[in-house]
């Protein structure tokens, strides 16, 4: 649970990185400023270094959590698949950190969409790995479990699937280091669906002012963002279908149905960050805030369906008559 | 009356002077109305309260990617000759001086011949990183280097032709310089009022180009990658006797 808590808090470190341009502050890794990470002087700790290496000395502090949780896994739990599991997840983060200097050292853009894209998996990791140890998961009894319909939780899982294609997208609008491509909503340059000829695109970069020495925006770019803002209104009408099946489906005051609800309401917050990452002109706080809450949206699809499976699971070896499948 | 007459004389011949033969000026003027530059200011002082200090009891620097003077001349055009037998002198040219002061890159637009050193000199009191970014197809090296308080001055120099080579500071995002490194040693960068003068053009014809940073990115064929930038042109015979005169006319789109 801690070492699932830091992480996600790990997600915002390095999303500050990003939204404040900082990731070749340091210019080389693994040490700092050819100090070694550890011992780099307090007094290079300004501006965009402050993020970096801030970030830098966290991960490598998760590292060490996830290193003790790998150990205390492979000791202590009697389950084969939980012990590889936390090999797993050690061997995750040691490839993140690979990735993250990698990035720094190839100067390469295009490695820190792989970097956000892992770290985002790496805390569905670590969440599962807490909820798989969790006193609910391991000593549930069968015969208070009700099952989940499969098209309810083929409904989730499919939505949880867009919500992670959802995020790969993002990181690539991020890991442009082009800024905003479309500045307004709800319209994009004054249309539905923008123009996105050489001249309109020409246009909209002379009258761009790009403090932060962004790169000039494209067409790929500007489509990128409405394909964004389209999968955005599928993942919200597919959260809420979830909610509306898992309350007709299982009753409720069920938990799961309940939770379905709950994660209606981070979509809707992830939503109006979106448009606030907007209207704000990109504010490093907001768009961080914006990929802090698209991780949690992925956590709760994925710890639903978790739930879902194992109460379904859970059922088949309930007494017949007690399954609670309709 | 003696002294006046050559007093006169002398005036007339500096005159002269000014506008040798082989000389190309113009003024570049820009039509329509650019954005506002944004105050760097409030970024400044939440990122980097140190170079925020700088500026106490003196305004914020902001951007200038359109400077504009009041006769709608437009600064930071670079001017720029192709044509004829014009060679690069970069490697015995003086180094050019790129200097970051008050948290801020000066000049912010600049031109080098090929071969020619910029020195890059850190003249703050505050740690910054010098990372030079050219285009992923010219040729030229990517660098980011540290560079310390009144540390050592950094050199760079670059081999192939491009325009608007990048640096940036990564520490302090809003710090960015661009530089066209040319192929021979006639070029200008218009001044606030958009006036530019290259002095002792070898006498021919040539392609005189203007390229403005914002207004005259290129892109692909597909409309989806800036391939370059494109400036206007206009062919100009440089002839031995008076001056050429070229002047550019940038629309806003």
């Amino acid at each position: 649970m801690l070492t699932a808590g830091l992480t996600f808090l790990l997600i915002g470190l390095g999303g500050l990185v990003t939204s404040n341009n900082a990731g070749m502050s340091v210019p080389d890794w693994p040490t700092s400023y050819g100090y070694n990470m550890f011992t780099l002087p307090i007094k290079f700790w300004k501006g965009g270094v402050l993020y970096e290496h801030t970030h830098r000395l966290y991960a490598a502090f998760i590292g060490f959590l996830t290193t003790i949780l790998a150990v205390w896994l492979w000791l202590k739990d009697s389950r084969k698949w939980m012990q590889w599991l936390g090999v797993a997840a050690f061997l995750l983060v040691v490839v993140q950190g690979a990735i993250g200097g990698l990035r720094v050292v190839l100067s390469d853009a295009q490695l820190g969409i792989f970097h956000g894209a892992l770290a985002q998996l790496f805390l569905v990791l670590v969440c599962a790995i807490a909820l798989f140890t969790s006193r609910w998961w391991q000593n549930s009894a069968v015969e208070k479990q009700i099952a989940v319909p499969r098209g309810l939780r083929s409904h989730v899982l499919y939505v949880t699937i867009l919500i992670f294609i959802q995020l790969m997208i993002g990181a690539t609008m991020r890991h442009q280091h082009a800024g905003l491509s479309i500045d307004t909503f709800p319209l994009a340059y004054g249309k539905i669906w923008p123009d996105t000829s050489p001249e309109a695109v020409a246009a909209y970069n002379e009258h761009r002012m790009e403090m932060n020495g962004e790169n000039p925006i494209t067409a790929f770019q500007i489509v990128l963002q409405m394909i964004h803002r389209l999968v955005a209104l599928l993942i919200f009408l597919g959260v809420v279908a979830a909610a509306f099946l898992a309350g007709k489906k299982l009753g409720g005051r069920d938990g799961l149905a309940k939770f379905a609800w709950f994660w209606t309401g981070l979509i809707v917050v992830q939503i109006a960050l979106g448009i606030a990452t907007i209207e704000t002109n990109k504010a490093a706080d907001i768009a961080t805030l914006h990929v802090m809450v698209g991780a949690l949206s992925l956590l709760a699809g994925v710890l639903w369906w978790l739930v879902a499976a194992r109460r379904t699971t859970l059922t088949k070896f309930a007494p017949a008559g007690q399954n609670g499948l309709n | 009356m003696k002294k006046s007459l050559l007093l006169l004389s002398l005036g007339v011949f500096s005159a002269l002077q000014l506008a040798n033969a082989g000389d190309i000026t113009g003024t570049i003027t820009l039509k329509g109305t650019p954005p506002p530059e944004i105050d760097i200011g409030p970024t400044m002082t939440a990122q980097s309260p140190d170079c925020a200090a700088m500026y106490a009891g003196r305004k914020f620097p902001t951007t200038h990617f359109y400077m504009v003077g009041s006769d709608g001349g437009l600064g930071d055009v670079v001017i720029t000759l192709k044509g004829g037998d014009l060679k690069s002198t970069g490697a015995s040219a003086a180094p050019a001086l790129l200097d970051q002061k008050g948290c801020v890159y000066e000049p912010q637009i600049f031109a080098v011949q090929t071969g020619q050193k910029i020195i890059a000199r850190n003249s703050d009191m505050c740690v910054h990183n010098v990372h030079a970014k050219p285009a992923a197809d010219s040729g030229n090296p990517e660098s980011n280097q540290l560079q310390m308080p009144g540390g050592a001055d950094l050199p760079f120099t670059f081999a192939k032709p491009e325009a608007f080579l990048q640096f940036q500071c990564d520490v302090h995002p809003w710090m960015h310089s661009w530089v066209t490194v040319v192929d021979n040693p006639y070029y200008a960068v218009t001044d606030k009022d958009g006036k530019f003068t290259i002095k002792n053009v070898p006498p021919g014809k040539y392609t005189l180009v203007a390229m403005h940073r914002k207004l005259s990115a290129i892109y692909g064929a597909d409309g989806k990658t800036v391939t370059g930038y494109k400036g206007m042109e206009k062919e100009i015979d440089v002839t031995g006797t008076g001056a050429t005169t070229q002047d550019f006319t940038f629309t806003m789109k």
